[in-house]
């Protein structure tokens, strides 16, 4: 099975055969390096840019004016926070412009901790990026679905981020790429750029097939009675950990709602499992003051106030400047499986 | 560097015109120039006397700038598409939009907030253009961000045939990152960008003096640095501006490389409104123009007042119009945000409110 990293090259792949990608763009994106993670290696249409982040947003901003279907990348969503006021321009401009101009343009960028980045490689963007207007966020948690939100990504005439969880960036799914080989090894060998001299190597890509995840379509992963778990990102795979562990020890079964769309969200999935359950627990690592879970639980609220059971909540990162690189930081900054299950298991029990 | 004596700079053969040095201009042409400028600077002070009468709240634009901005629209290679020049202007291009066929009526529905404001239905501060047809992308209140983005419009240009970026902003501006951005990224090395980086220099950043923020005179200067080249022009000069503007897009057009200009020009009406727009008393490019074509016997001062008189009558008639149009509805708010999508089942066709 291909990992989430090798899930986002072959999308990229389809995107410029397929769907009409005309720049893969960033900070060492390019060939020899083909990413810092790797996920744009052996891409006919990837190129290195200048190492400023605004060059790379403005100027896909100008490519998707032109006419052309840029992904550009900010190679760590830390490094993206002088850009916020382009972010802002590039969702506002069809609306400022009369509905004259589409802005057909991707921004991907890792987010997220779990890879021992210490202050500017551990950072969450989800929230911030929920704030801007005009845009769509995705963020998938498994490698099908990257694979899928991006090619939506790619086919929305919209500007559309991909937060990639850095943490689940090497981990493998449990289903196939439509038209990835089953033999993981032999995938590696097809796409996977060798260590030392890349001069002469090309990819064999597999024959890909399109495969797409509506956007503001979220995945019941676990399904239940007693509580609803939303999450995305790295910390999805914590609540499905969670759940099971609670159903084998306790007998408690929960919805887990894979959000995968930041924005939009789907509201209809959280809206009919929060009736059906009556407790919901919001999960995710951003920091804990002005949290995107807060507006999510003020919609239950709104939405939800007397089929609530017990009083829902937020688990998230602790409102700190950033995540520290000792490891004691970081396990308790962010939701770790421990605090996840504690939660959950509060949820369930919480006397009605 | 494109070099004045190498390139046919005059229009010979003509008798009437008006000179700047060894340059010329052939009459017909002046005349079409001086209307531009009168109708723009006449629309211009109408939306100031809307936004002391109510009819408006803001106003911001170009009166002073009009000399230079006149020239550029008239040599613009207008159409839709990379094939055509990309226009990332800032908010004092009136002129260069009138110049490119612009109607007045337009920019006073702007001013006056109508839905029939093809820029931005309503929503953004007058000057703040916007026309697909004619590549000219939204223009931000945000200084300088067009420039981060005028390499984009240019690299795709540069893969469909002869279609220039032409990106505009304030001096004060290039001390934003941005400016030195698109400097950066129009120069790489074997991937260089036919981008027309103008700076138009009033020498003011609303309050504060160039002189006292900026140790470089010309912001050209700094295209030394990435091996551009650069000219400063009078931009109150009609004449001057023509042809340094050919020479600039010739040179961008035939090189695919990217050139800066730096036109010196006048800020007639302040900053904005918020600065109560009074005549700043400087130099006025419409008056000094005006001068040299009477004495050049190009126009006679007959014409000159029918023309003032005719621009302040479309004027006129343009707010009374734009009054009568329809002002945004509140179900408005939320229109054109999303493009439709073959993808996105929650907003198929736009954004209609929390999902």
């Amino acid at each position: 099975m291909a990992t989430m990293v090798q899930a986002i090259r072959m999308a990229l792949r389809y995107g410029e055969e397929q769907l009409g990608v005309t720049d893969i763009f960033g900070e060492d994106v390019g060939p020899p390096l083909g990413g810092v993670f790797t996920a744009t290696q052996g891409l006919k249409t990837a190129w290195n840019s200048p190492l400023d982040e605004r060059g790379i947003v403005g100027t896909a901003m100008g490519i998707a004016y032109g006419g052309g279907r840029p992904v550009c990348e900010i190679q760590f969503c830390d490094y993206g926070f002088n850009v916020i006021d382009l972010l802002k321009v590039a969702g506002n401009q069809r609306w400022a412009g009369a509905g004259e101009w589409d802005l057909p343009m991707v921004l991907m960028t890792p987010s997220g901790s779990g890879i021992r980045g210490s202050l500017y490689h551990s950072h969450s963007f989800e929230s911030w990026a929920s704030r801007l207007a005009g845009w769509k966020i995705v963020m998938p948690s498994t490698p099908l679905d990257a694979y899928g939100l991006m090619l939506s990504a790619i086919i929305d005439p919209n500007p559309v981020m991909v937060l990639l969880p850095k943490a689940l960036l090497r981990v493998r799914g449990d289903k196939l790429i439509p038209g990835e080989p089953e033999d993981q090894d032999r995938l590696k060998q097809m796409i996977d750029a060798p260590v030392g001299d890349r001069s002469r190597w090309q990819p064999k890509w597999p024959a890909l097939e399109e495969y797409t995840i509506p956007l503001g379509t979220a995945a019941l992963v676990r399904e239940g009675d007693n509580a609803t778990v939303v999450s995305y990102g790295r910390t999805l795979p914590l609540c499905v950990q969670a759940a099971d562990q609670l159903r084998q020890e306790t007998g408690f079964t929960c919805d887990v709602l894979d959000l995968r769309s930041i924005f939009p969200y789907d509201w209809k999935a959280i809206s009919a499992s929060v009736a059906k359950t009556g407790r919901v627990l919001i999960v995710n690592e951003d920091t804990e003051v002005t949290n995107f879970g807060e507006h999510l639980l003020r919609r239950v609220i709104d939405a939800h106030f007397y089929d609530l059971l017990v009083r829902p909540r937020v688990l998230s990162g602790k409102h700190v400047p950033g995540i520290g690189l000792n490891q004691v930081y970081e396990q308790n900054t962010v939701p770790q499986l421990p605090q996840v299950k504690s939660a959950l298991e509060k949820l369930a029990r919480d006397p009605a | 560097m494109p070099k004045k004596n190498s390139m046919p700079v005059t229009e010979r053969g003509v008798q009437e015109g008006v000179h700047s040095g060894e340059e010329f201009l052939a009459a017909e042409r002046c005349r079409v120039i001086h209307r531009i400028m009168v109708r723009s600077r006449v629309m211009e002070e109408r939306m100031i006397k809307m936004s002391k009468s109510g009819e408006g709240f803001f106003w911001i634009g170009g009166p002073g700038e009009e000399a230079f901005n006149a020239c550029l629209g008239l040599q613009v290679k207008k159409g839709q598409g990379p094939a055509f020049d990309y226009l990332h202007l800032h908010y004092r291009n009136s002129a260069t939009m009138v110049a490119m066929g612009m109607d007045l009526l337009d920019g006073i529905r702007q001013m006056g907030m109508t839905f029939s404001d093809p820029f931005s239905v309503g929503r953004n501060f007058p000057s703040h253009f916007s026309r697909k047809a004619w590549n000219v992308v939204p223009v931000s209140s945000v200084i300088e961000v067009q420039f981060a983005m005028a390499p984009g419009t240019a690299l795709m240009q540069k893969r469909h045939g002869d279609g220039v970026t032409i990106v505009i902003g304030g001096d004060a501006g290039t001390a934003e990152g941005d400016f030195t951005s698109c400097l950066l990224w129009s120069s790489r090395p074997g991937n260089e960008l036919p981008v027309l980086a103008i700076t138009m220099n009033n020498r003011w950043g609303i309050s504060t003096s160039h002189a006292s923020q900026h140790s470089c005179e010309h912001s050209i200067e700094r295209g030394k640095a990435f091996g551009i080249l650069g000219e400063v022009v009078d931009g109150n000069d009609p004449v001057a501006s023509w042809y340094a503007i050919e020479r600039a897009l010739r040179y961008c057009r035939s090189t695919r490389q990217p050139f800066m200009l730096e036109a010196m020009v006048a800020r007639l009406y302040g900053h904005s409104s918020s600065s109560g727009a009074p005549h700043s008393g400087e130099s006025d490019c419409i008056t000094a123009f005006e001068e040299r074509m009477l004495a050049a016997n190009v126009i006679d001062q007959v014409t000159i007042d029918h023309i003032h008189e005719e621009a302040h009558a479309e004027a006129d008639a343009a707010v009374e119009q734009a009054m009568k149009e329809p002002k945004p509805r509140p179900e408005d708010v939320e229109r054109f945000t999303y493009a439709p999508s073959p993808v996105d089942p929650v907003y198929p066709e736009d954004f209609t409110g929390l999902p």
